[in-house]
């Protein structure tokens, strides 16, 4: 089996899966740089980033399927995942080689791996929509670190951008060190030269950030009804790794 | 000042929790102003409380000042707690700084009636009236309808809110007149067909004049207390099954009765809220709804009660056997959506599927179906053949056997013996 090694970039991945339509090997196993660990047996290419091949296949791809599936495809990606790489591959091999409409096939195990993982990356997705917290810095930024399991910056770009219009705010990934800043008009992507903490210090607070902190927990715990608690209920809504990001839940120092 | 408006923020969040609507779903406001806020058509939960309940909207009183004395409510006239009032600047501010670090995704304001109807009104109307004309504020706004309350009033209320919601309180109006003798059903009705009328009047005239405003865009909701009087499931889910038909409201909620006083006519204090019997109300008005039963399937007067170990669903489906087993591969997409252990999602699923072929058991549980659950009510590609009838009472015995639900480990609300 030939393993196909690719830059880890949606380019990369596209034009794997050109490569492998011109160069038509048996069957391939493809593998992002990082997951990469080097075997003895099989026959290892090195995929080179072609935009042309890549919009080649993209384009192919939307004629099959069209955008909303391709918005699915990309979703998956973004999950960043090994096997999703490889689950990927094979959705479009089976969508190419398939008359139309192969994609609402939900007995096929591409389609619903690819599915699958969609619906993985839209939660986190939504979950940073609901969990991200922002605080206003003394430069009267709002900012919010995040250390998402995916990739979901991209998506969540224009959600912030429609609901926070008129304030500046930067989101930053302390796990893939980028982050997005909106300064009023657009979004930009932006890389910081020392990543940040997830706790961010007070000194470069604006004066009533302490304030809205305090009211909020307040309000938490006084709109909690005792009578009624279900801590298993509460930890399955709220998993316990997102409880670094929310005022509510943090521990008073 | 930071130590009253955190006193009074306690007081006024702890008296409007007992309101368990949260939704901030079904609008469609849109930052068009470059102001602040947008809504989301799904709704966004921010947090969950530790009773599990989810925290979309900052939702407090204006005052629990009351001059009402209904023996169900924490606020009543007659009841020892601390009183406050935020004023109109407080809940703007309070709004919009919780707006802007993405705590909540608006705000729901409810209010006990101080002088009168008109009077508290009034007050929320100017909030949400200075929340969207001076701040831009595009956020969500729930405001609770004062019954009695001039038409005049609501209809203003109606093109800053996104949603409106009038309690019904008991499920039947001899339960609501035992506990509150100055309200009344008829009180709840009038505005709330008030309000449904001018929805549709607007939505009308909005399709010859593109420039109406929006009004209600979300739509009403009620909500009931359920256990503080003694109606059957019957009794309630055929009110609630009334209110949505009538009044086109978008949701009813069941709030199970939190014993809050000492009055003799209701559950005493201590004792366990009906988590349970809210649960299976809850799956009964999600089948109405979404599943297409009609509420006299799931209740009638030989099941006035709805079943405590298994959902409703799968009661149903155990009165009517004589339905099942059903071929996956053929089945109406209505009748794959009525097999306990298939939700909607993987019902779509299955019908887009069985067009590439007869599908096989390991297929149905990838696509994600409780397949334990519905096996029993099923025939797939490579279901064998059986001869006897399945018999609902050993089904039952089977499924529960497996069945871990958390309620089998809860003690429920029994009665006390002593």
């Amino acid at each position: 089996m030939d393993i196909y090694v690719f830059d880890g970039t949606m380019e990369g991945l596209l034009t794997a899966i050109f490569e492998f339509y011109e160069r038509k090997p048996k069957t391939i196993q493809l593998v992002s740089q990082q997951h990469f660990q080097p075997v003895l047996l099989d026959e290892v290419y090195e995929v080179t980033s072609d935009e042309n091949k890549a919009q080649r296949v993209w384009q192919g791809l939307k004629k099959k399927i069209g955008a909303e599936w391709l918005l699915r495809f990309y979703k998956a990606y973004l999950s960043e995942d090994a096997a999703t790489f490889q689950q990927l591959f094979q959705f479009s091999c089976y969508i190419f080689d398939s008359p139309t409409g192969a994609e609402k096939n939900f007995g096929h195990p591409a389609v619903l791996a690819v599915t699958q993982m969609e619906k993985s990356v839209n939660r986190e997705r939504h979950r940073m929509t609901a969990f991200i917290r922002f605080e206003e810095t003394i430069d009267g930024i709002f900012y919010a670190p995040i250390e998402p399991d995916f990739n979901v910056l991209p998506l969540i770009s224009n959600f912030f951008k429609n609901r926070y219009a008129d304030q500046r705010w930067i989101i930053y990934d302390l796990k893939r060190h980028f982050g997005l800043y909106y300064d009023l008009n657009k979004v930009e992507e932006i890389v910081l030269e020392e990543t940040p903490n997830i706790k961010t210090p007070a000194d470069l607070l604006y004066g009533k950030e302490e304030l809205y902190g305090l009211l909020w927990k307040d309000y938490f715990k006084s709109t909690n009804i005792t009578a009624r608690k279900n801590m298993k209920l509460h930890i399955s809504h709220v998993p316990k790794r997102y409880w670094k990001y929310l005022t509510e839940k943090r521990e008073i120092e | 000042m930071s130590e009253r408006i955190r006193q009074k923020l306690q007081i006024l969040a702890d008296a409007a929790k007992y309101d368990v609507s949260c939704s901030s779903s079904g609008s469609n406001r849109k930052n068009n102003n470059k102001g602040l806020g947008d809504a989301s058509n799904s709704g966004i939960c921010h947090s969950y409380t530790e009773d599990g309940r989810c925290v979309s909207l900052l939702k407090i009183l204006l005052t629990n000042h009351c001059i009402f004395d209904c023996a169900f409510c924490v606020s009543r006239k007659s009841n020892d707690v601390q009183r406050a009032a935020f004023t109109v600047d407080e809940v703007v501010e309070l709004t919009m700084g919780f707006y802007r670090r993405n705590y909540i995704e608006g705000l729901f304001l409810s209010s006990g009636i101080f002088k009168n109807a008109d009077y508290t009104m009034e007050r929320l109307v100017r909030i949400a009236k200075k929340l969207r004309l001076e701040n831009n504020f595009n956020g969500y706004i729930h405001l609770k309808t004062i019954p009695g309350a001039s038409e005049e009033l609501l209809t203003e209320a109606g093109l800053y809110a996104d949603r409106m919601s009038i309690n019904l309180e008991m499920p039947t109006a001899a339960g609501l007149k035992l506990l509150a003798p100055d309200k009344s059903h008829d009180d709840v009705k009038k505005p709330l067909g008030f309000i449904k009328d001018s929805i549709i009047a607007l939505k009308d005239e909005k399709k010859i004049i593109k420039s109406v405003p929006k009004f209600v865009p979300a739509g009403q909701s009620t909500q009931m207390v359920i256990g503080a009087t003694p109606e059957t499931d019957m009794e309630i889910m055929y009110s609630a099954n009334e209110y949505y038909k009538n009044y086109d409201l978008k949701r009813v909620y069941y709030s199970g009765y939190i014993p809050i006083s000492y009055d003799d006519r209701m559950p005493m204090i201590g004792s366990q809220p009906p988590l349970l019997r809210e649960n299976r109300l809850y799956q009964t008005d999600w089948l109405m709804r979404f599943y297409g039963f009609d509420v006299h399937e799931l209740l009638n007067v030989k099941n006035p009660h709805l079943d405590i170990d298994i959902d409703p669903k799968l009661s149903w489906a155990l009165r009517n056997m004589e339905q099942f087993p059903i071929d996956i591969n053929t089945a109406e997409y209505q009748m794959i959506l009525r097999v306990p252990g298939i939700g909607v999602g993987s019902a779509k699923k299955i019908v887009m599927a069985r067009k590439f072929g007869r599908l096989r058991s390991d297929q149905l549980q990838k696509i994600g179906i409780a397949y334990n659950r519905a096996k029993h009510f099923i025939r797939c590609a490579d279901s064998i053949f059986q001869i006897n009838e399945p018999d609902a009472l050993h089904v039952k015995g089977l499924i529960l056997s497996e069945s871990k639900s958390k309620y089998l480990k809860i003690p429920q609300n029994q009665l006390a013996l002593f």
